[in-house]
């Protein structure tokens, strides 16, 4: 069998280098979707019917194309709209941010509409305004109901933010690929980068239960 | 003082307040009974505005609070609510519970405000449960949470809807127990029951409702001994 791991081994702190390129903007993208997304499904369920008909057309949108389609569409036509020269870092933020923002709002639209509706009556007759409603007494017990359905979001795009290496950002997976191409052997760096994003999303995974377990406190 | 003038209050076709009128006066206990689906508790949800009444003016200390331009939030600062099935907020302590809305809605310091809610649960006896959870409570404990966490707000009317009807019997009594020493303070008290005993012994006058009408209103000791519609005998002839 024509395997040789010692080949790569030179390369290691190229393609590791490219965890920290990956985390970066993963992170900074789950933070944009969790907090767009969250003012999304506040839209979705508010009396006001303009803001609703806009999150839906959000939704739809973002959830209906590509995201692949959606990230070469941010590098590459804004420079050509608008002149301005965006790095694969802000295209891959925008992209991955707003994408996963139409899931997410989905998913705390869902978790929001599954709390008691006596609990907004209860906010609502001790004369508690909208915001600190919603902040302290609705969004927590809904958080802590969607943990599970958010945890696997944030997994998803932790895995498909690959796709960035097709716009030329430096992440894990082009590193990966450049090791591979630079060696002639495909097999073992992109085993190595498998490897790395398994463990990657075992600690996600890790982290969510952590969180999780800690929500219950109250049961 | 609340002062209730034709209202009415329908969902799609259905009428479920049939002009209803009547004036509740400063420190009064009205009992408001009648079968399931007599409007009661829409009644009682008008007052507070947690429905909006179709027709017809509700006054709160000569205030009208059935004017668009009311600020519902304002209002019910000074209505408390109690609920059937208690909606304490589980993510939060006992003292939390209590101790939440006086600080967001009235901006009192928090010192204060535990101090209010330490004294609160004294009196509804449950000062050793001010750090547990509502999961870890009794039907019972957690509705004398509820009536601490509304009278926290120092309200001026209570209302109370079928405060006991989700209660196992035995936690009944511990729950109308309280609603006593609370009546004996002098609060203005509007109760949704099914208690035809706390009805009896409590309340200064009995509200009976039935299909959405205001059938006869007048003391306990007259409405239980004798009614003067037939609707009221013929429901107090199946429930006694």
């Amino acid at each position: 069998m024509n395997l040789d791991f010692s080949q790569i081994v030179p390369y290691i702190p190229f393609i590791l280098e490219g965890i920290w390129a990956t985390l970066k903007f993963v992170s900074v993208s789950i933070v944009v979707g969790f907090v767009l997304g969250t003012l999304l499904a506040l839209c979705k369920i508010t009396k006001i019917p303009g803001l609703k008909a806009l999150a839906d057309a959000y939704t739809s949108i973002f959830r209906g194309t590509p995201l692949i389609l959606q990230l070469m569409l941010i590098y590459f036509a804004i420079p050509q709209l608008t002149g301005y020269d965006i790095s694969p870092f802000l295209s891959a933020i925008m992209a991955f941010g707003l994408n996963s923002a139409a899931y997410v709002s989905e998913i705390i639209r869902a978790g929001i509409l599954a709390v008691d509706r006596g609990q907004t009556e209860a906010a609502e007759a001790l004369g508690i305004p909208y915001k600190p409603m919603m902040i302290n007494i609705i969004l927590p017990q809904a958080l802590k109901n969607i943990l599970p359905a958010l945890m696997n979001e944030f997994i998803t795009l932790t895995k498909e933010s690959a796709l960035v290496s097709t716009i030329g950002y430096l992440d894990l997976m082009r590193r990966a690929q450049i090791v591979g191409a630079d060696l002639y052997r495909n097999f073992e760096p992109l085993l190595f980068a498998g490897l790395i994003y398994w463990i990657m999303v075992f600690i996600l995974t890790k982290l969510g239960s952590l969180v999780e377990r800690r929500m219950r406190y109250s049961d | 003082m609340i002062k209730v003038k034709e209202l009415s209050k329908q969902f799609g076709e259905n009428l479920v307040l049939n002009n209803i009128s009547t004036t509740i006066n400063q420190g009064e206990v009205v009992a408001v009974i009648g079968p399931s689906g007599s409007g009661k508790s829409t009644f009682l949800r008008c007052l507070n505005l947690l429905e909006e009444p179709t027709a017809g003016d509700i006054f709160i200390h000569d205030q009208e609070i059935t004017l668009p331009k009311t600020n519902k939030l304002e209002v019910r600062k000074n209505i408390g609510m109690v609920f059937q099935h208690f909606h304490l907020f589980p993510h939060m302590t006992v003292l939390d519970n209590i101790t939440y809305a006086p600080q967001k809605v009235k901006q009192i310091p928090k010192s204060e405000a535990v101090e209010i809610g330490k004294d609160l649960l004294s009196k509804v006896g449950l000062t050793e449960k001010e750090d547990a959870y509502p999961n870890q409570l009794s039907g019972g404990q957690k509705q004398r949470v509820a009536i601490a966490r509304a009278l926290a707000m120092d309200p001026g009317i209570m209302l109370f809807d079928e405060p006991t009807s989700a209660l196992d019997p035995e936690m009944v009594k511990e729950v109308l127990d309280v609603m006593k020493d609370l009546a004996q303070t002098g609060m203005t008290m509007v109760v949704v029951t099914h208690e035809m005993n706390f009805a009896k012994e409590v309340a200064d006058r009995i509200m009976f409702l039935d299909e959405g009408k205001l059938m006869e209103e007048g003391d306990p000791a007259t409405f239980f001994q004798q009614p003067k519609t037939t609707r009221a005998q013929d429901f107090l002839g199946k429930i006694l």
